[in-house]
């Protein structure tokens, strides 16, 4: 890893390229991205379906590298790490918060948040202090009194607050979020937009997919993708 | 280490999630490893009971024993005028045979024996008569329950007296002393002057030996026998009609060690000088066979090697199936939990972990199931004993079986050697590691994209 330069960006992307190949077709998923993320940035990435959107998220969260361009993440070029260096900084930049919640259903809450501590640079096991770094984000997004159930006892919508308190466990960067609110009813989204919006309150640069104009409209910009591209980039005072 | 407990417990969490899943799966680990430790230790329990077998002969004995010549050649050689097959060992042997002649020879035990009605009053019973010298009685491991075993002085007086056992003088003396009484054999009277305790039966050595039961015998002097009822024995059995002449059935030599040279090592020579010495004395005719149980010791340990290797590979085979059984069960549960695997990898697991993961899971499970198949294992020899038990029970009312082989079966113990379960651990161990390396690997290399997105 090479050693990181100190900006004001959480995350820039520059002339970002991926492509698919299946078989003799090419599908040109980004084609030139260009995006700069302050620190503290709040944003929506919206557009029609296939545009390119979670590409560029699984890009942003070092889950796949581009094809060209270059991704620095937290003063770091991401665009030609090894497997095991994604892994790291995965692990130490980014949280993820899935629609689908992806909660390990024989694990606890508890031990759900814990599950990024396994895996930090150091291996180091799980002490007392991580434990009560893990009760205190469950608490932080009310889940107070449901430690030890299991995932299959709890609400679509507090499933989803335990994957926002897995995604903060390692103080992350950027927290990235694909379509966050996309399984929950609209009260429940309402409650989950207001812990993000909590948490960019608190300087955590979020970024954050969604098809939902009422929920884009709570980032403080949004990014309208077409076809591999940036049709519009738009800041949005809430 | 703390983090190794650590991810032995998530590992065990993942398995408890399908409990049902998981205990089959180690079912075929434990009965494996059981198999294997069973298999061994009733290999060793049979190596030990025919070493015993052979050891109860005496390890520095030799025997020398009379053996019916083939029909053909006694047809030529039985006399023309005579109905009577003579054949066996003569006196003339046992002189031969005897410490004088051959060094090294430290006593020469003979024996007669005969199967003839014994009576007392109107009870009767079946019995093995034996002629024999006060020797017969150590070289036996006979034990006295009451008065006193046959003596050197009985011979030379020609006495009429006999020992019987202990089941004899149950069945011919309910309720009564028998000591001091007389019982009736081929017409003569011969007074009890003791009683031996019951012994176990010997069972049959190979084709050797035949097993021998103790417990319906009358013993004799020797002397008396041959004076008494003289050599030749008749017997009429459903029309037929057999008449032998057999001076001893047998003689049993005891080696003694010298001072520079131990028992152990006499054995074998003498046996060679014994063997010339029959050849020649019985002119080449084959109504005799030695038996040098040192000889049959070391047979007896090599077949017992063969055995136990073959007994153990089909007992390894059966752990293989289970460790397919395993790798089975952790690629369907690799399928099954891709999304899982796709999640930590977002998280920040290395494919190394993932490995580690998967595989620790593997090894608990052919841990576990080798602990409780050498729990199991360590348990072999009571298990055994219900198999006998319940064997006894069918068999007691139903089959006749070879005698022989109801002592065998009912005498085997068998002996769990400690190494053996560190094997069979050890073995399902390697078996967990060998078969989940496959199914660790294969959830490692998967995309975490692509995972993420598995349904
Ligand atoms: N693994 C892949 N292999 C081949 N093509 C892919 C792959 N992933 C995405 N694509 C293609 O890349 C393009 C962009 O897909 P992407 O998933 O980023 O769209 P999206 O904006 O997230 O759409 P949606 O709103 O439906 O989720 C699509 O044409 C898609 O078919
Ligand atoms: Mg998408």
């Amino acid at each position: 890893m090479s050693q990181a330069v100190e900006t004001q960006f959480a995350a820039r992307v520059i002339d970002l390229h991926k492509h698919y190949y299946l078989g003799e077709i090419v599908v040109h998923a980004l084609r030139g991205v260009n995006l700069d993320f302050p620190k503290g940035d709040f944003v929506a990435i919206m557009g029609s379906s296939g545009s390119g959107k979670s590409t560029l998220l699984n890009l942003l969260g070092a889950l796949d590298r581009p094809t060209g361009g270059q991704y620095i993440l937290g003063g770091y070029d991401v665009s030609k790490m090894t497997d095991n260096d994604l892994s790291d900084i995965r692990n130490r930049l980014i949280g993820f918060i899935f629609q689908s919640y992806n909660l390990i259903p024989q694990y606890t809450v508890l031990e759900n948040i814990e599950v990024p501590l396994h895996y930090r640079a150091s291996r180091q096991a799980i002490d007392s202090e991580d434990r009560d770094r893990c009760e205190h984000l469950a608490k932080l997004v009310g889940l107070d009194g449901r430690f030890d159930h299991k995932p299959f006892q709890l609400s679509g919508g507090q499933q989803q607050r335990v994957a926002i308190a897995r995604a903060l466990v390692n103080n992350p960067e950027i927290i990235l979020a694909d379509e966050p609110t996309g399984n929950l009813d609209s009260k429940t989204e309402e409650e989950i937009m207001q812990i993000l919006l909590d948490l960019n309150a608190e300087g955590r640069t979020i970024i954050m997919v969604t098809h939902e104009d009422n929920v884009a409209e709570l980032a403080k910009r949004q990014i309208h993708m077409k076809d591999g591209q940036v049709a519009g980039d738009g800041l949005f005072r809430g | 280490m703390f983090r190794l407990f650590r991810t032995i417990n998530l590992a065990v969490k993942s398995l408890l999630l399908h409990k049902l899943r998981s205990s089959l799966t180690m079912l075929g680990i434990v009965f494996g490893v059981f198999s294997v430790i069973a298999m061994l230790a009733i290999g060793e329990g049979a190596s030990k009971q025919a070493q015993d077998q052979v050891l109860e002969l005496g390890a520095t004995n030799i025997i020398v024993r009379s053996v019916k010549p083939p029909e053909q050649s006694s047809s030529t050689t039985a006399n023309s005028n005579s109905f009577i097959l003579r054949y066996g060992l003569l006196r003339e042997d046992l002189k031969l045979l005897s410490k004088e002649n051959i060094s090294g020879i430290e006593r020469s035990i003979p024996i007669r024996e005969v199967s003839a009605p014994v009576r007392y009053r109107h009870r009767e019973m079946n019995c093995r008569v034996v002629g024999c010298t006060s020797g017969y009685f150590e070289t036996n491991n006979l034990n006295l329950r009451d008065g006193r075993f046959i003596t050197e002085h009985d011979q030379v007086k020609i006495d009429t007296i006999a020992v019987v056992a202990a089941q004899v003088a149950e069945t011919l003396f309910p309720g009564e002393d028998p000591i001091g009484k007389s019982v009736q054999i081929n017409g003569e009277y011969y007074e009890i002057r003791g009683i031996t305790r019951t012994r176990g039966a010997t069972a049959a050595i190979g084709g050797s030996l035949a097993g021998q039961d103790y417990n319906k015998d009358i013993y004799i002097p020797l002397k008396t026998m041959q004076v008494r009822m003289g050599d030749d024995n008749i017997q009429r059995k459903q029309g037929s009609f057999s008449a032998e002449s057999i001076q001893l059935h047998q003689i049993t030599l005891q080696i003694n060690g010298t001072e520079e040279k131990k028992a152990e090592d006499l054995v074998i020579p003498i046996s060679e000088v014994v063997r010339e010495t029959m050849e020649i004395n019985h002119k080449g005719k084959k109504d005799w066979s030695i038996i040098v149980p040192m000889e049959l010791l070391e047979q007896a340990k090599q077949i017992q090697l063969i055995f136990n290797l073959v007994l153990g590979s089909i007992a390894a085979i059966s752990l293989v199936v289970g460790g397919i059984g395993i790798m089975n069960i952790m690629l369907a549960t690799v399928t099954e939990r891709t999304r899982e695997i796709g999640v930590r990898r977002a998280l920040g697991a290395r494919q190394r972990d993932i490995i580690e993961q998967f595989l620790v899971e593997t090894i608990v499970l052919s841990g576990v199931g080798g602990a409780i198949g050498m729990l199991l294992g360590w348990l072999t020899p009571q298990i055994f004993s219900g198999t006998q038990w319940v064997y006894n029970k069918i068999s007691s009312n139903t089959v006749e079986v070879d005698a022989g082989f109801n002592n065998m079966f009912a005498d085997l113990t068998p002996d769990v050697q400690p190494w053996t379960l560190g094997l069979a651990f050890g073995i399902s161990v390697g078996i967990g590691i060998i078969f989940g390396v496959y199914p660790a690997m294969s959830a490692a290399r998967l995309d975490p994209i692509e995972a993420l997105r598995h349904e």
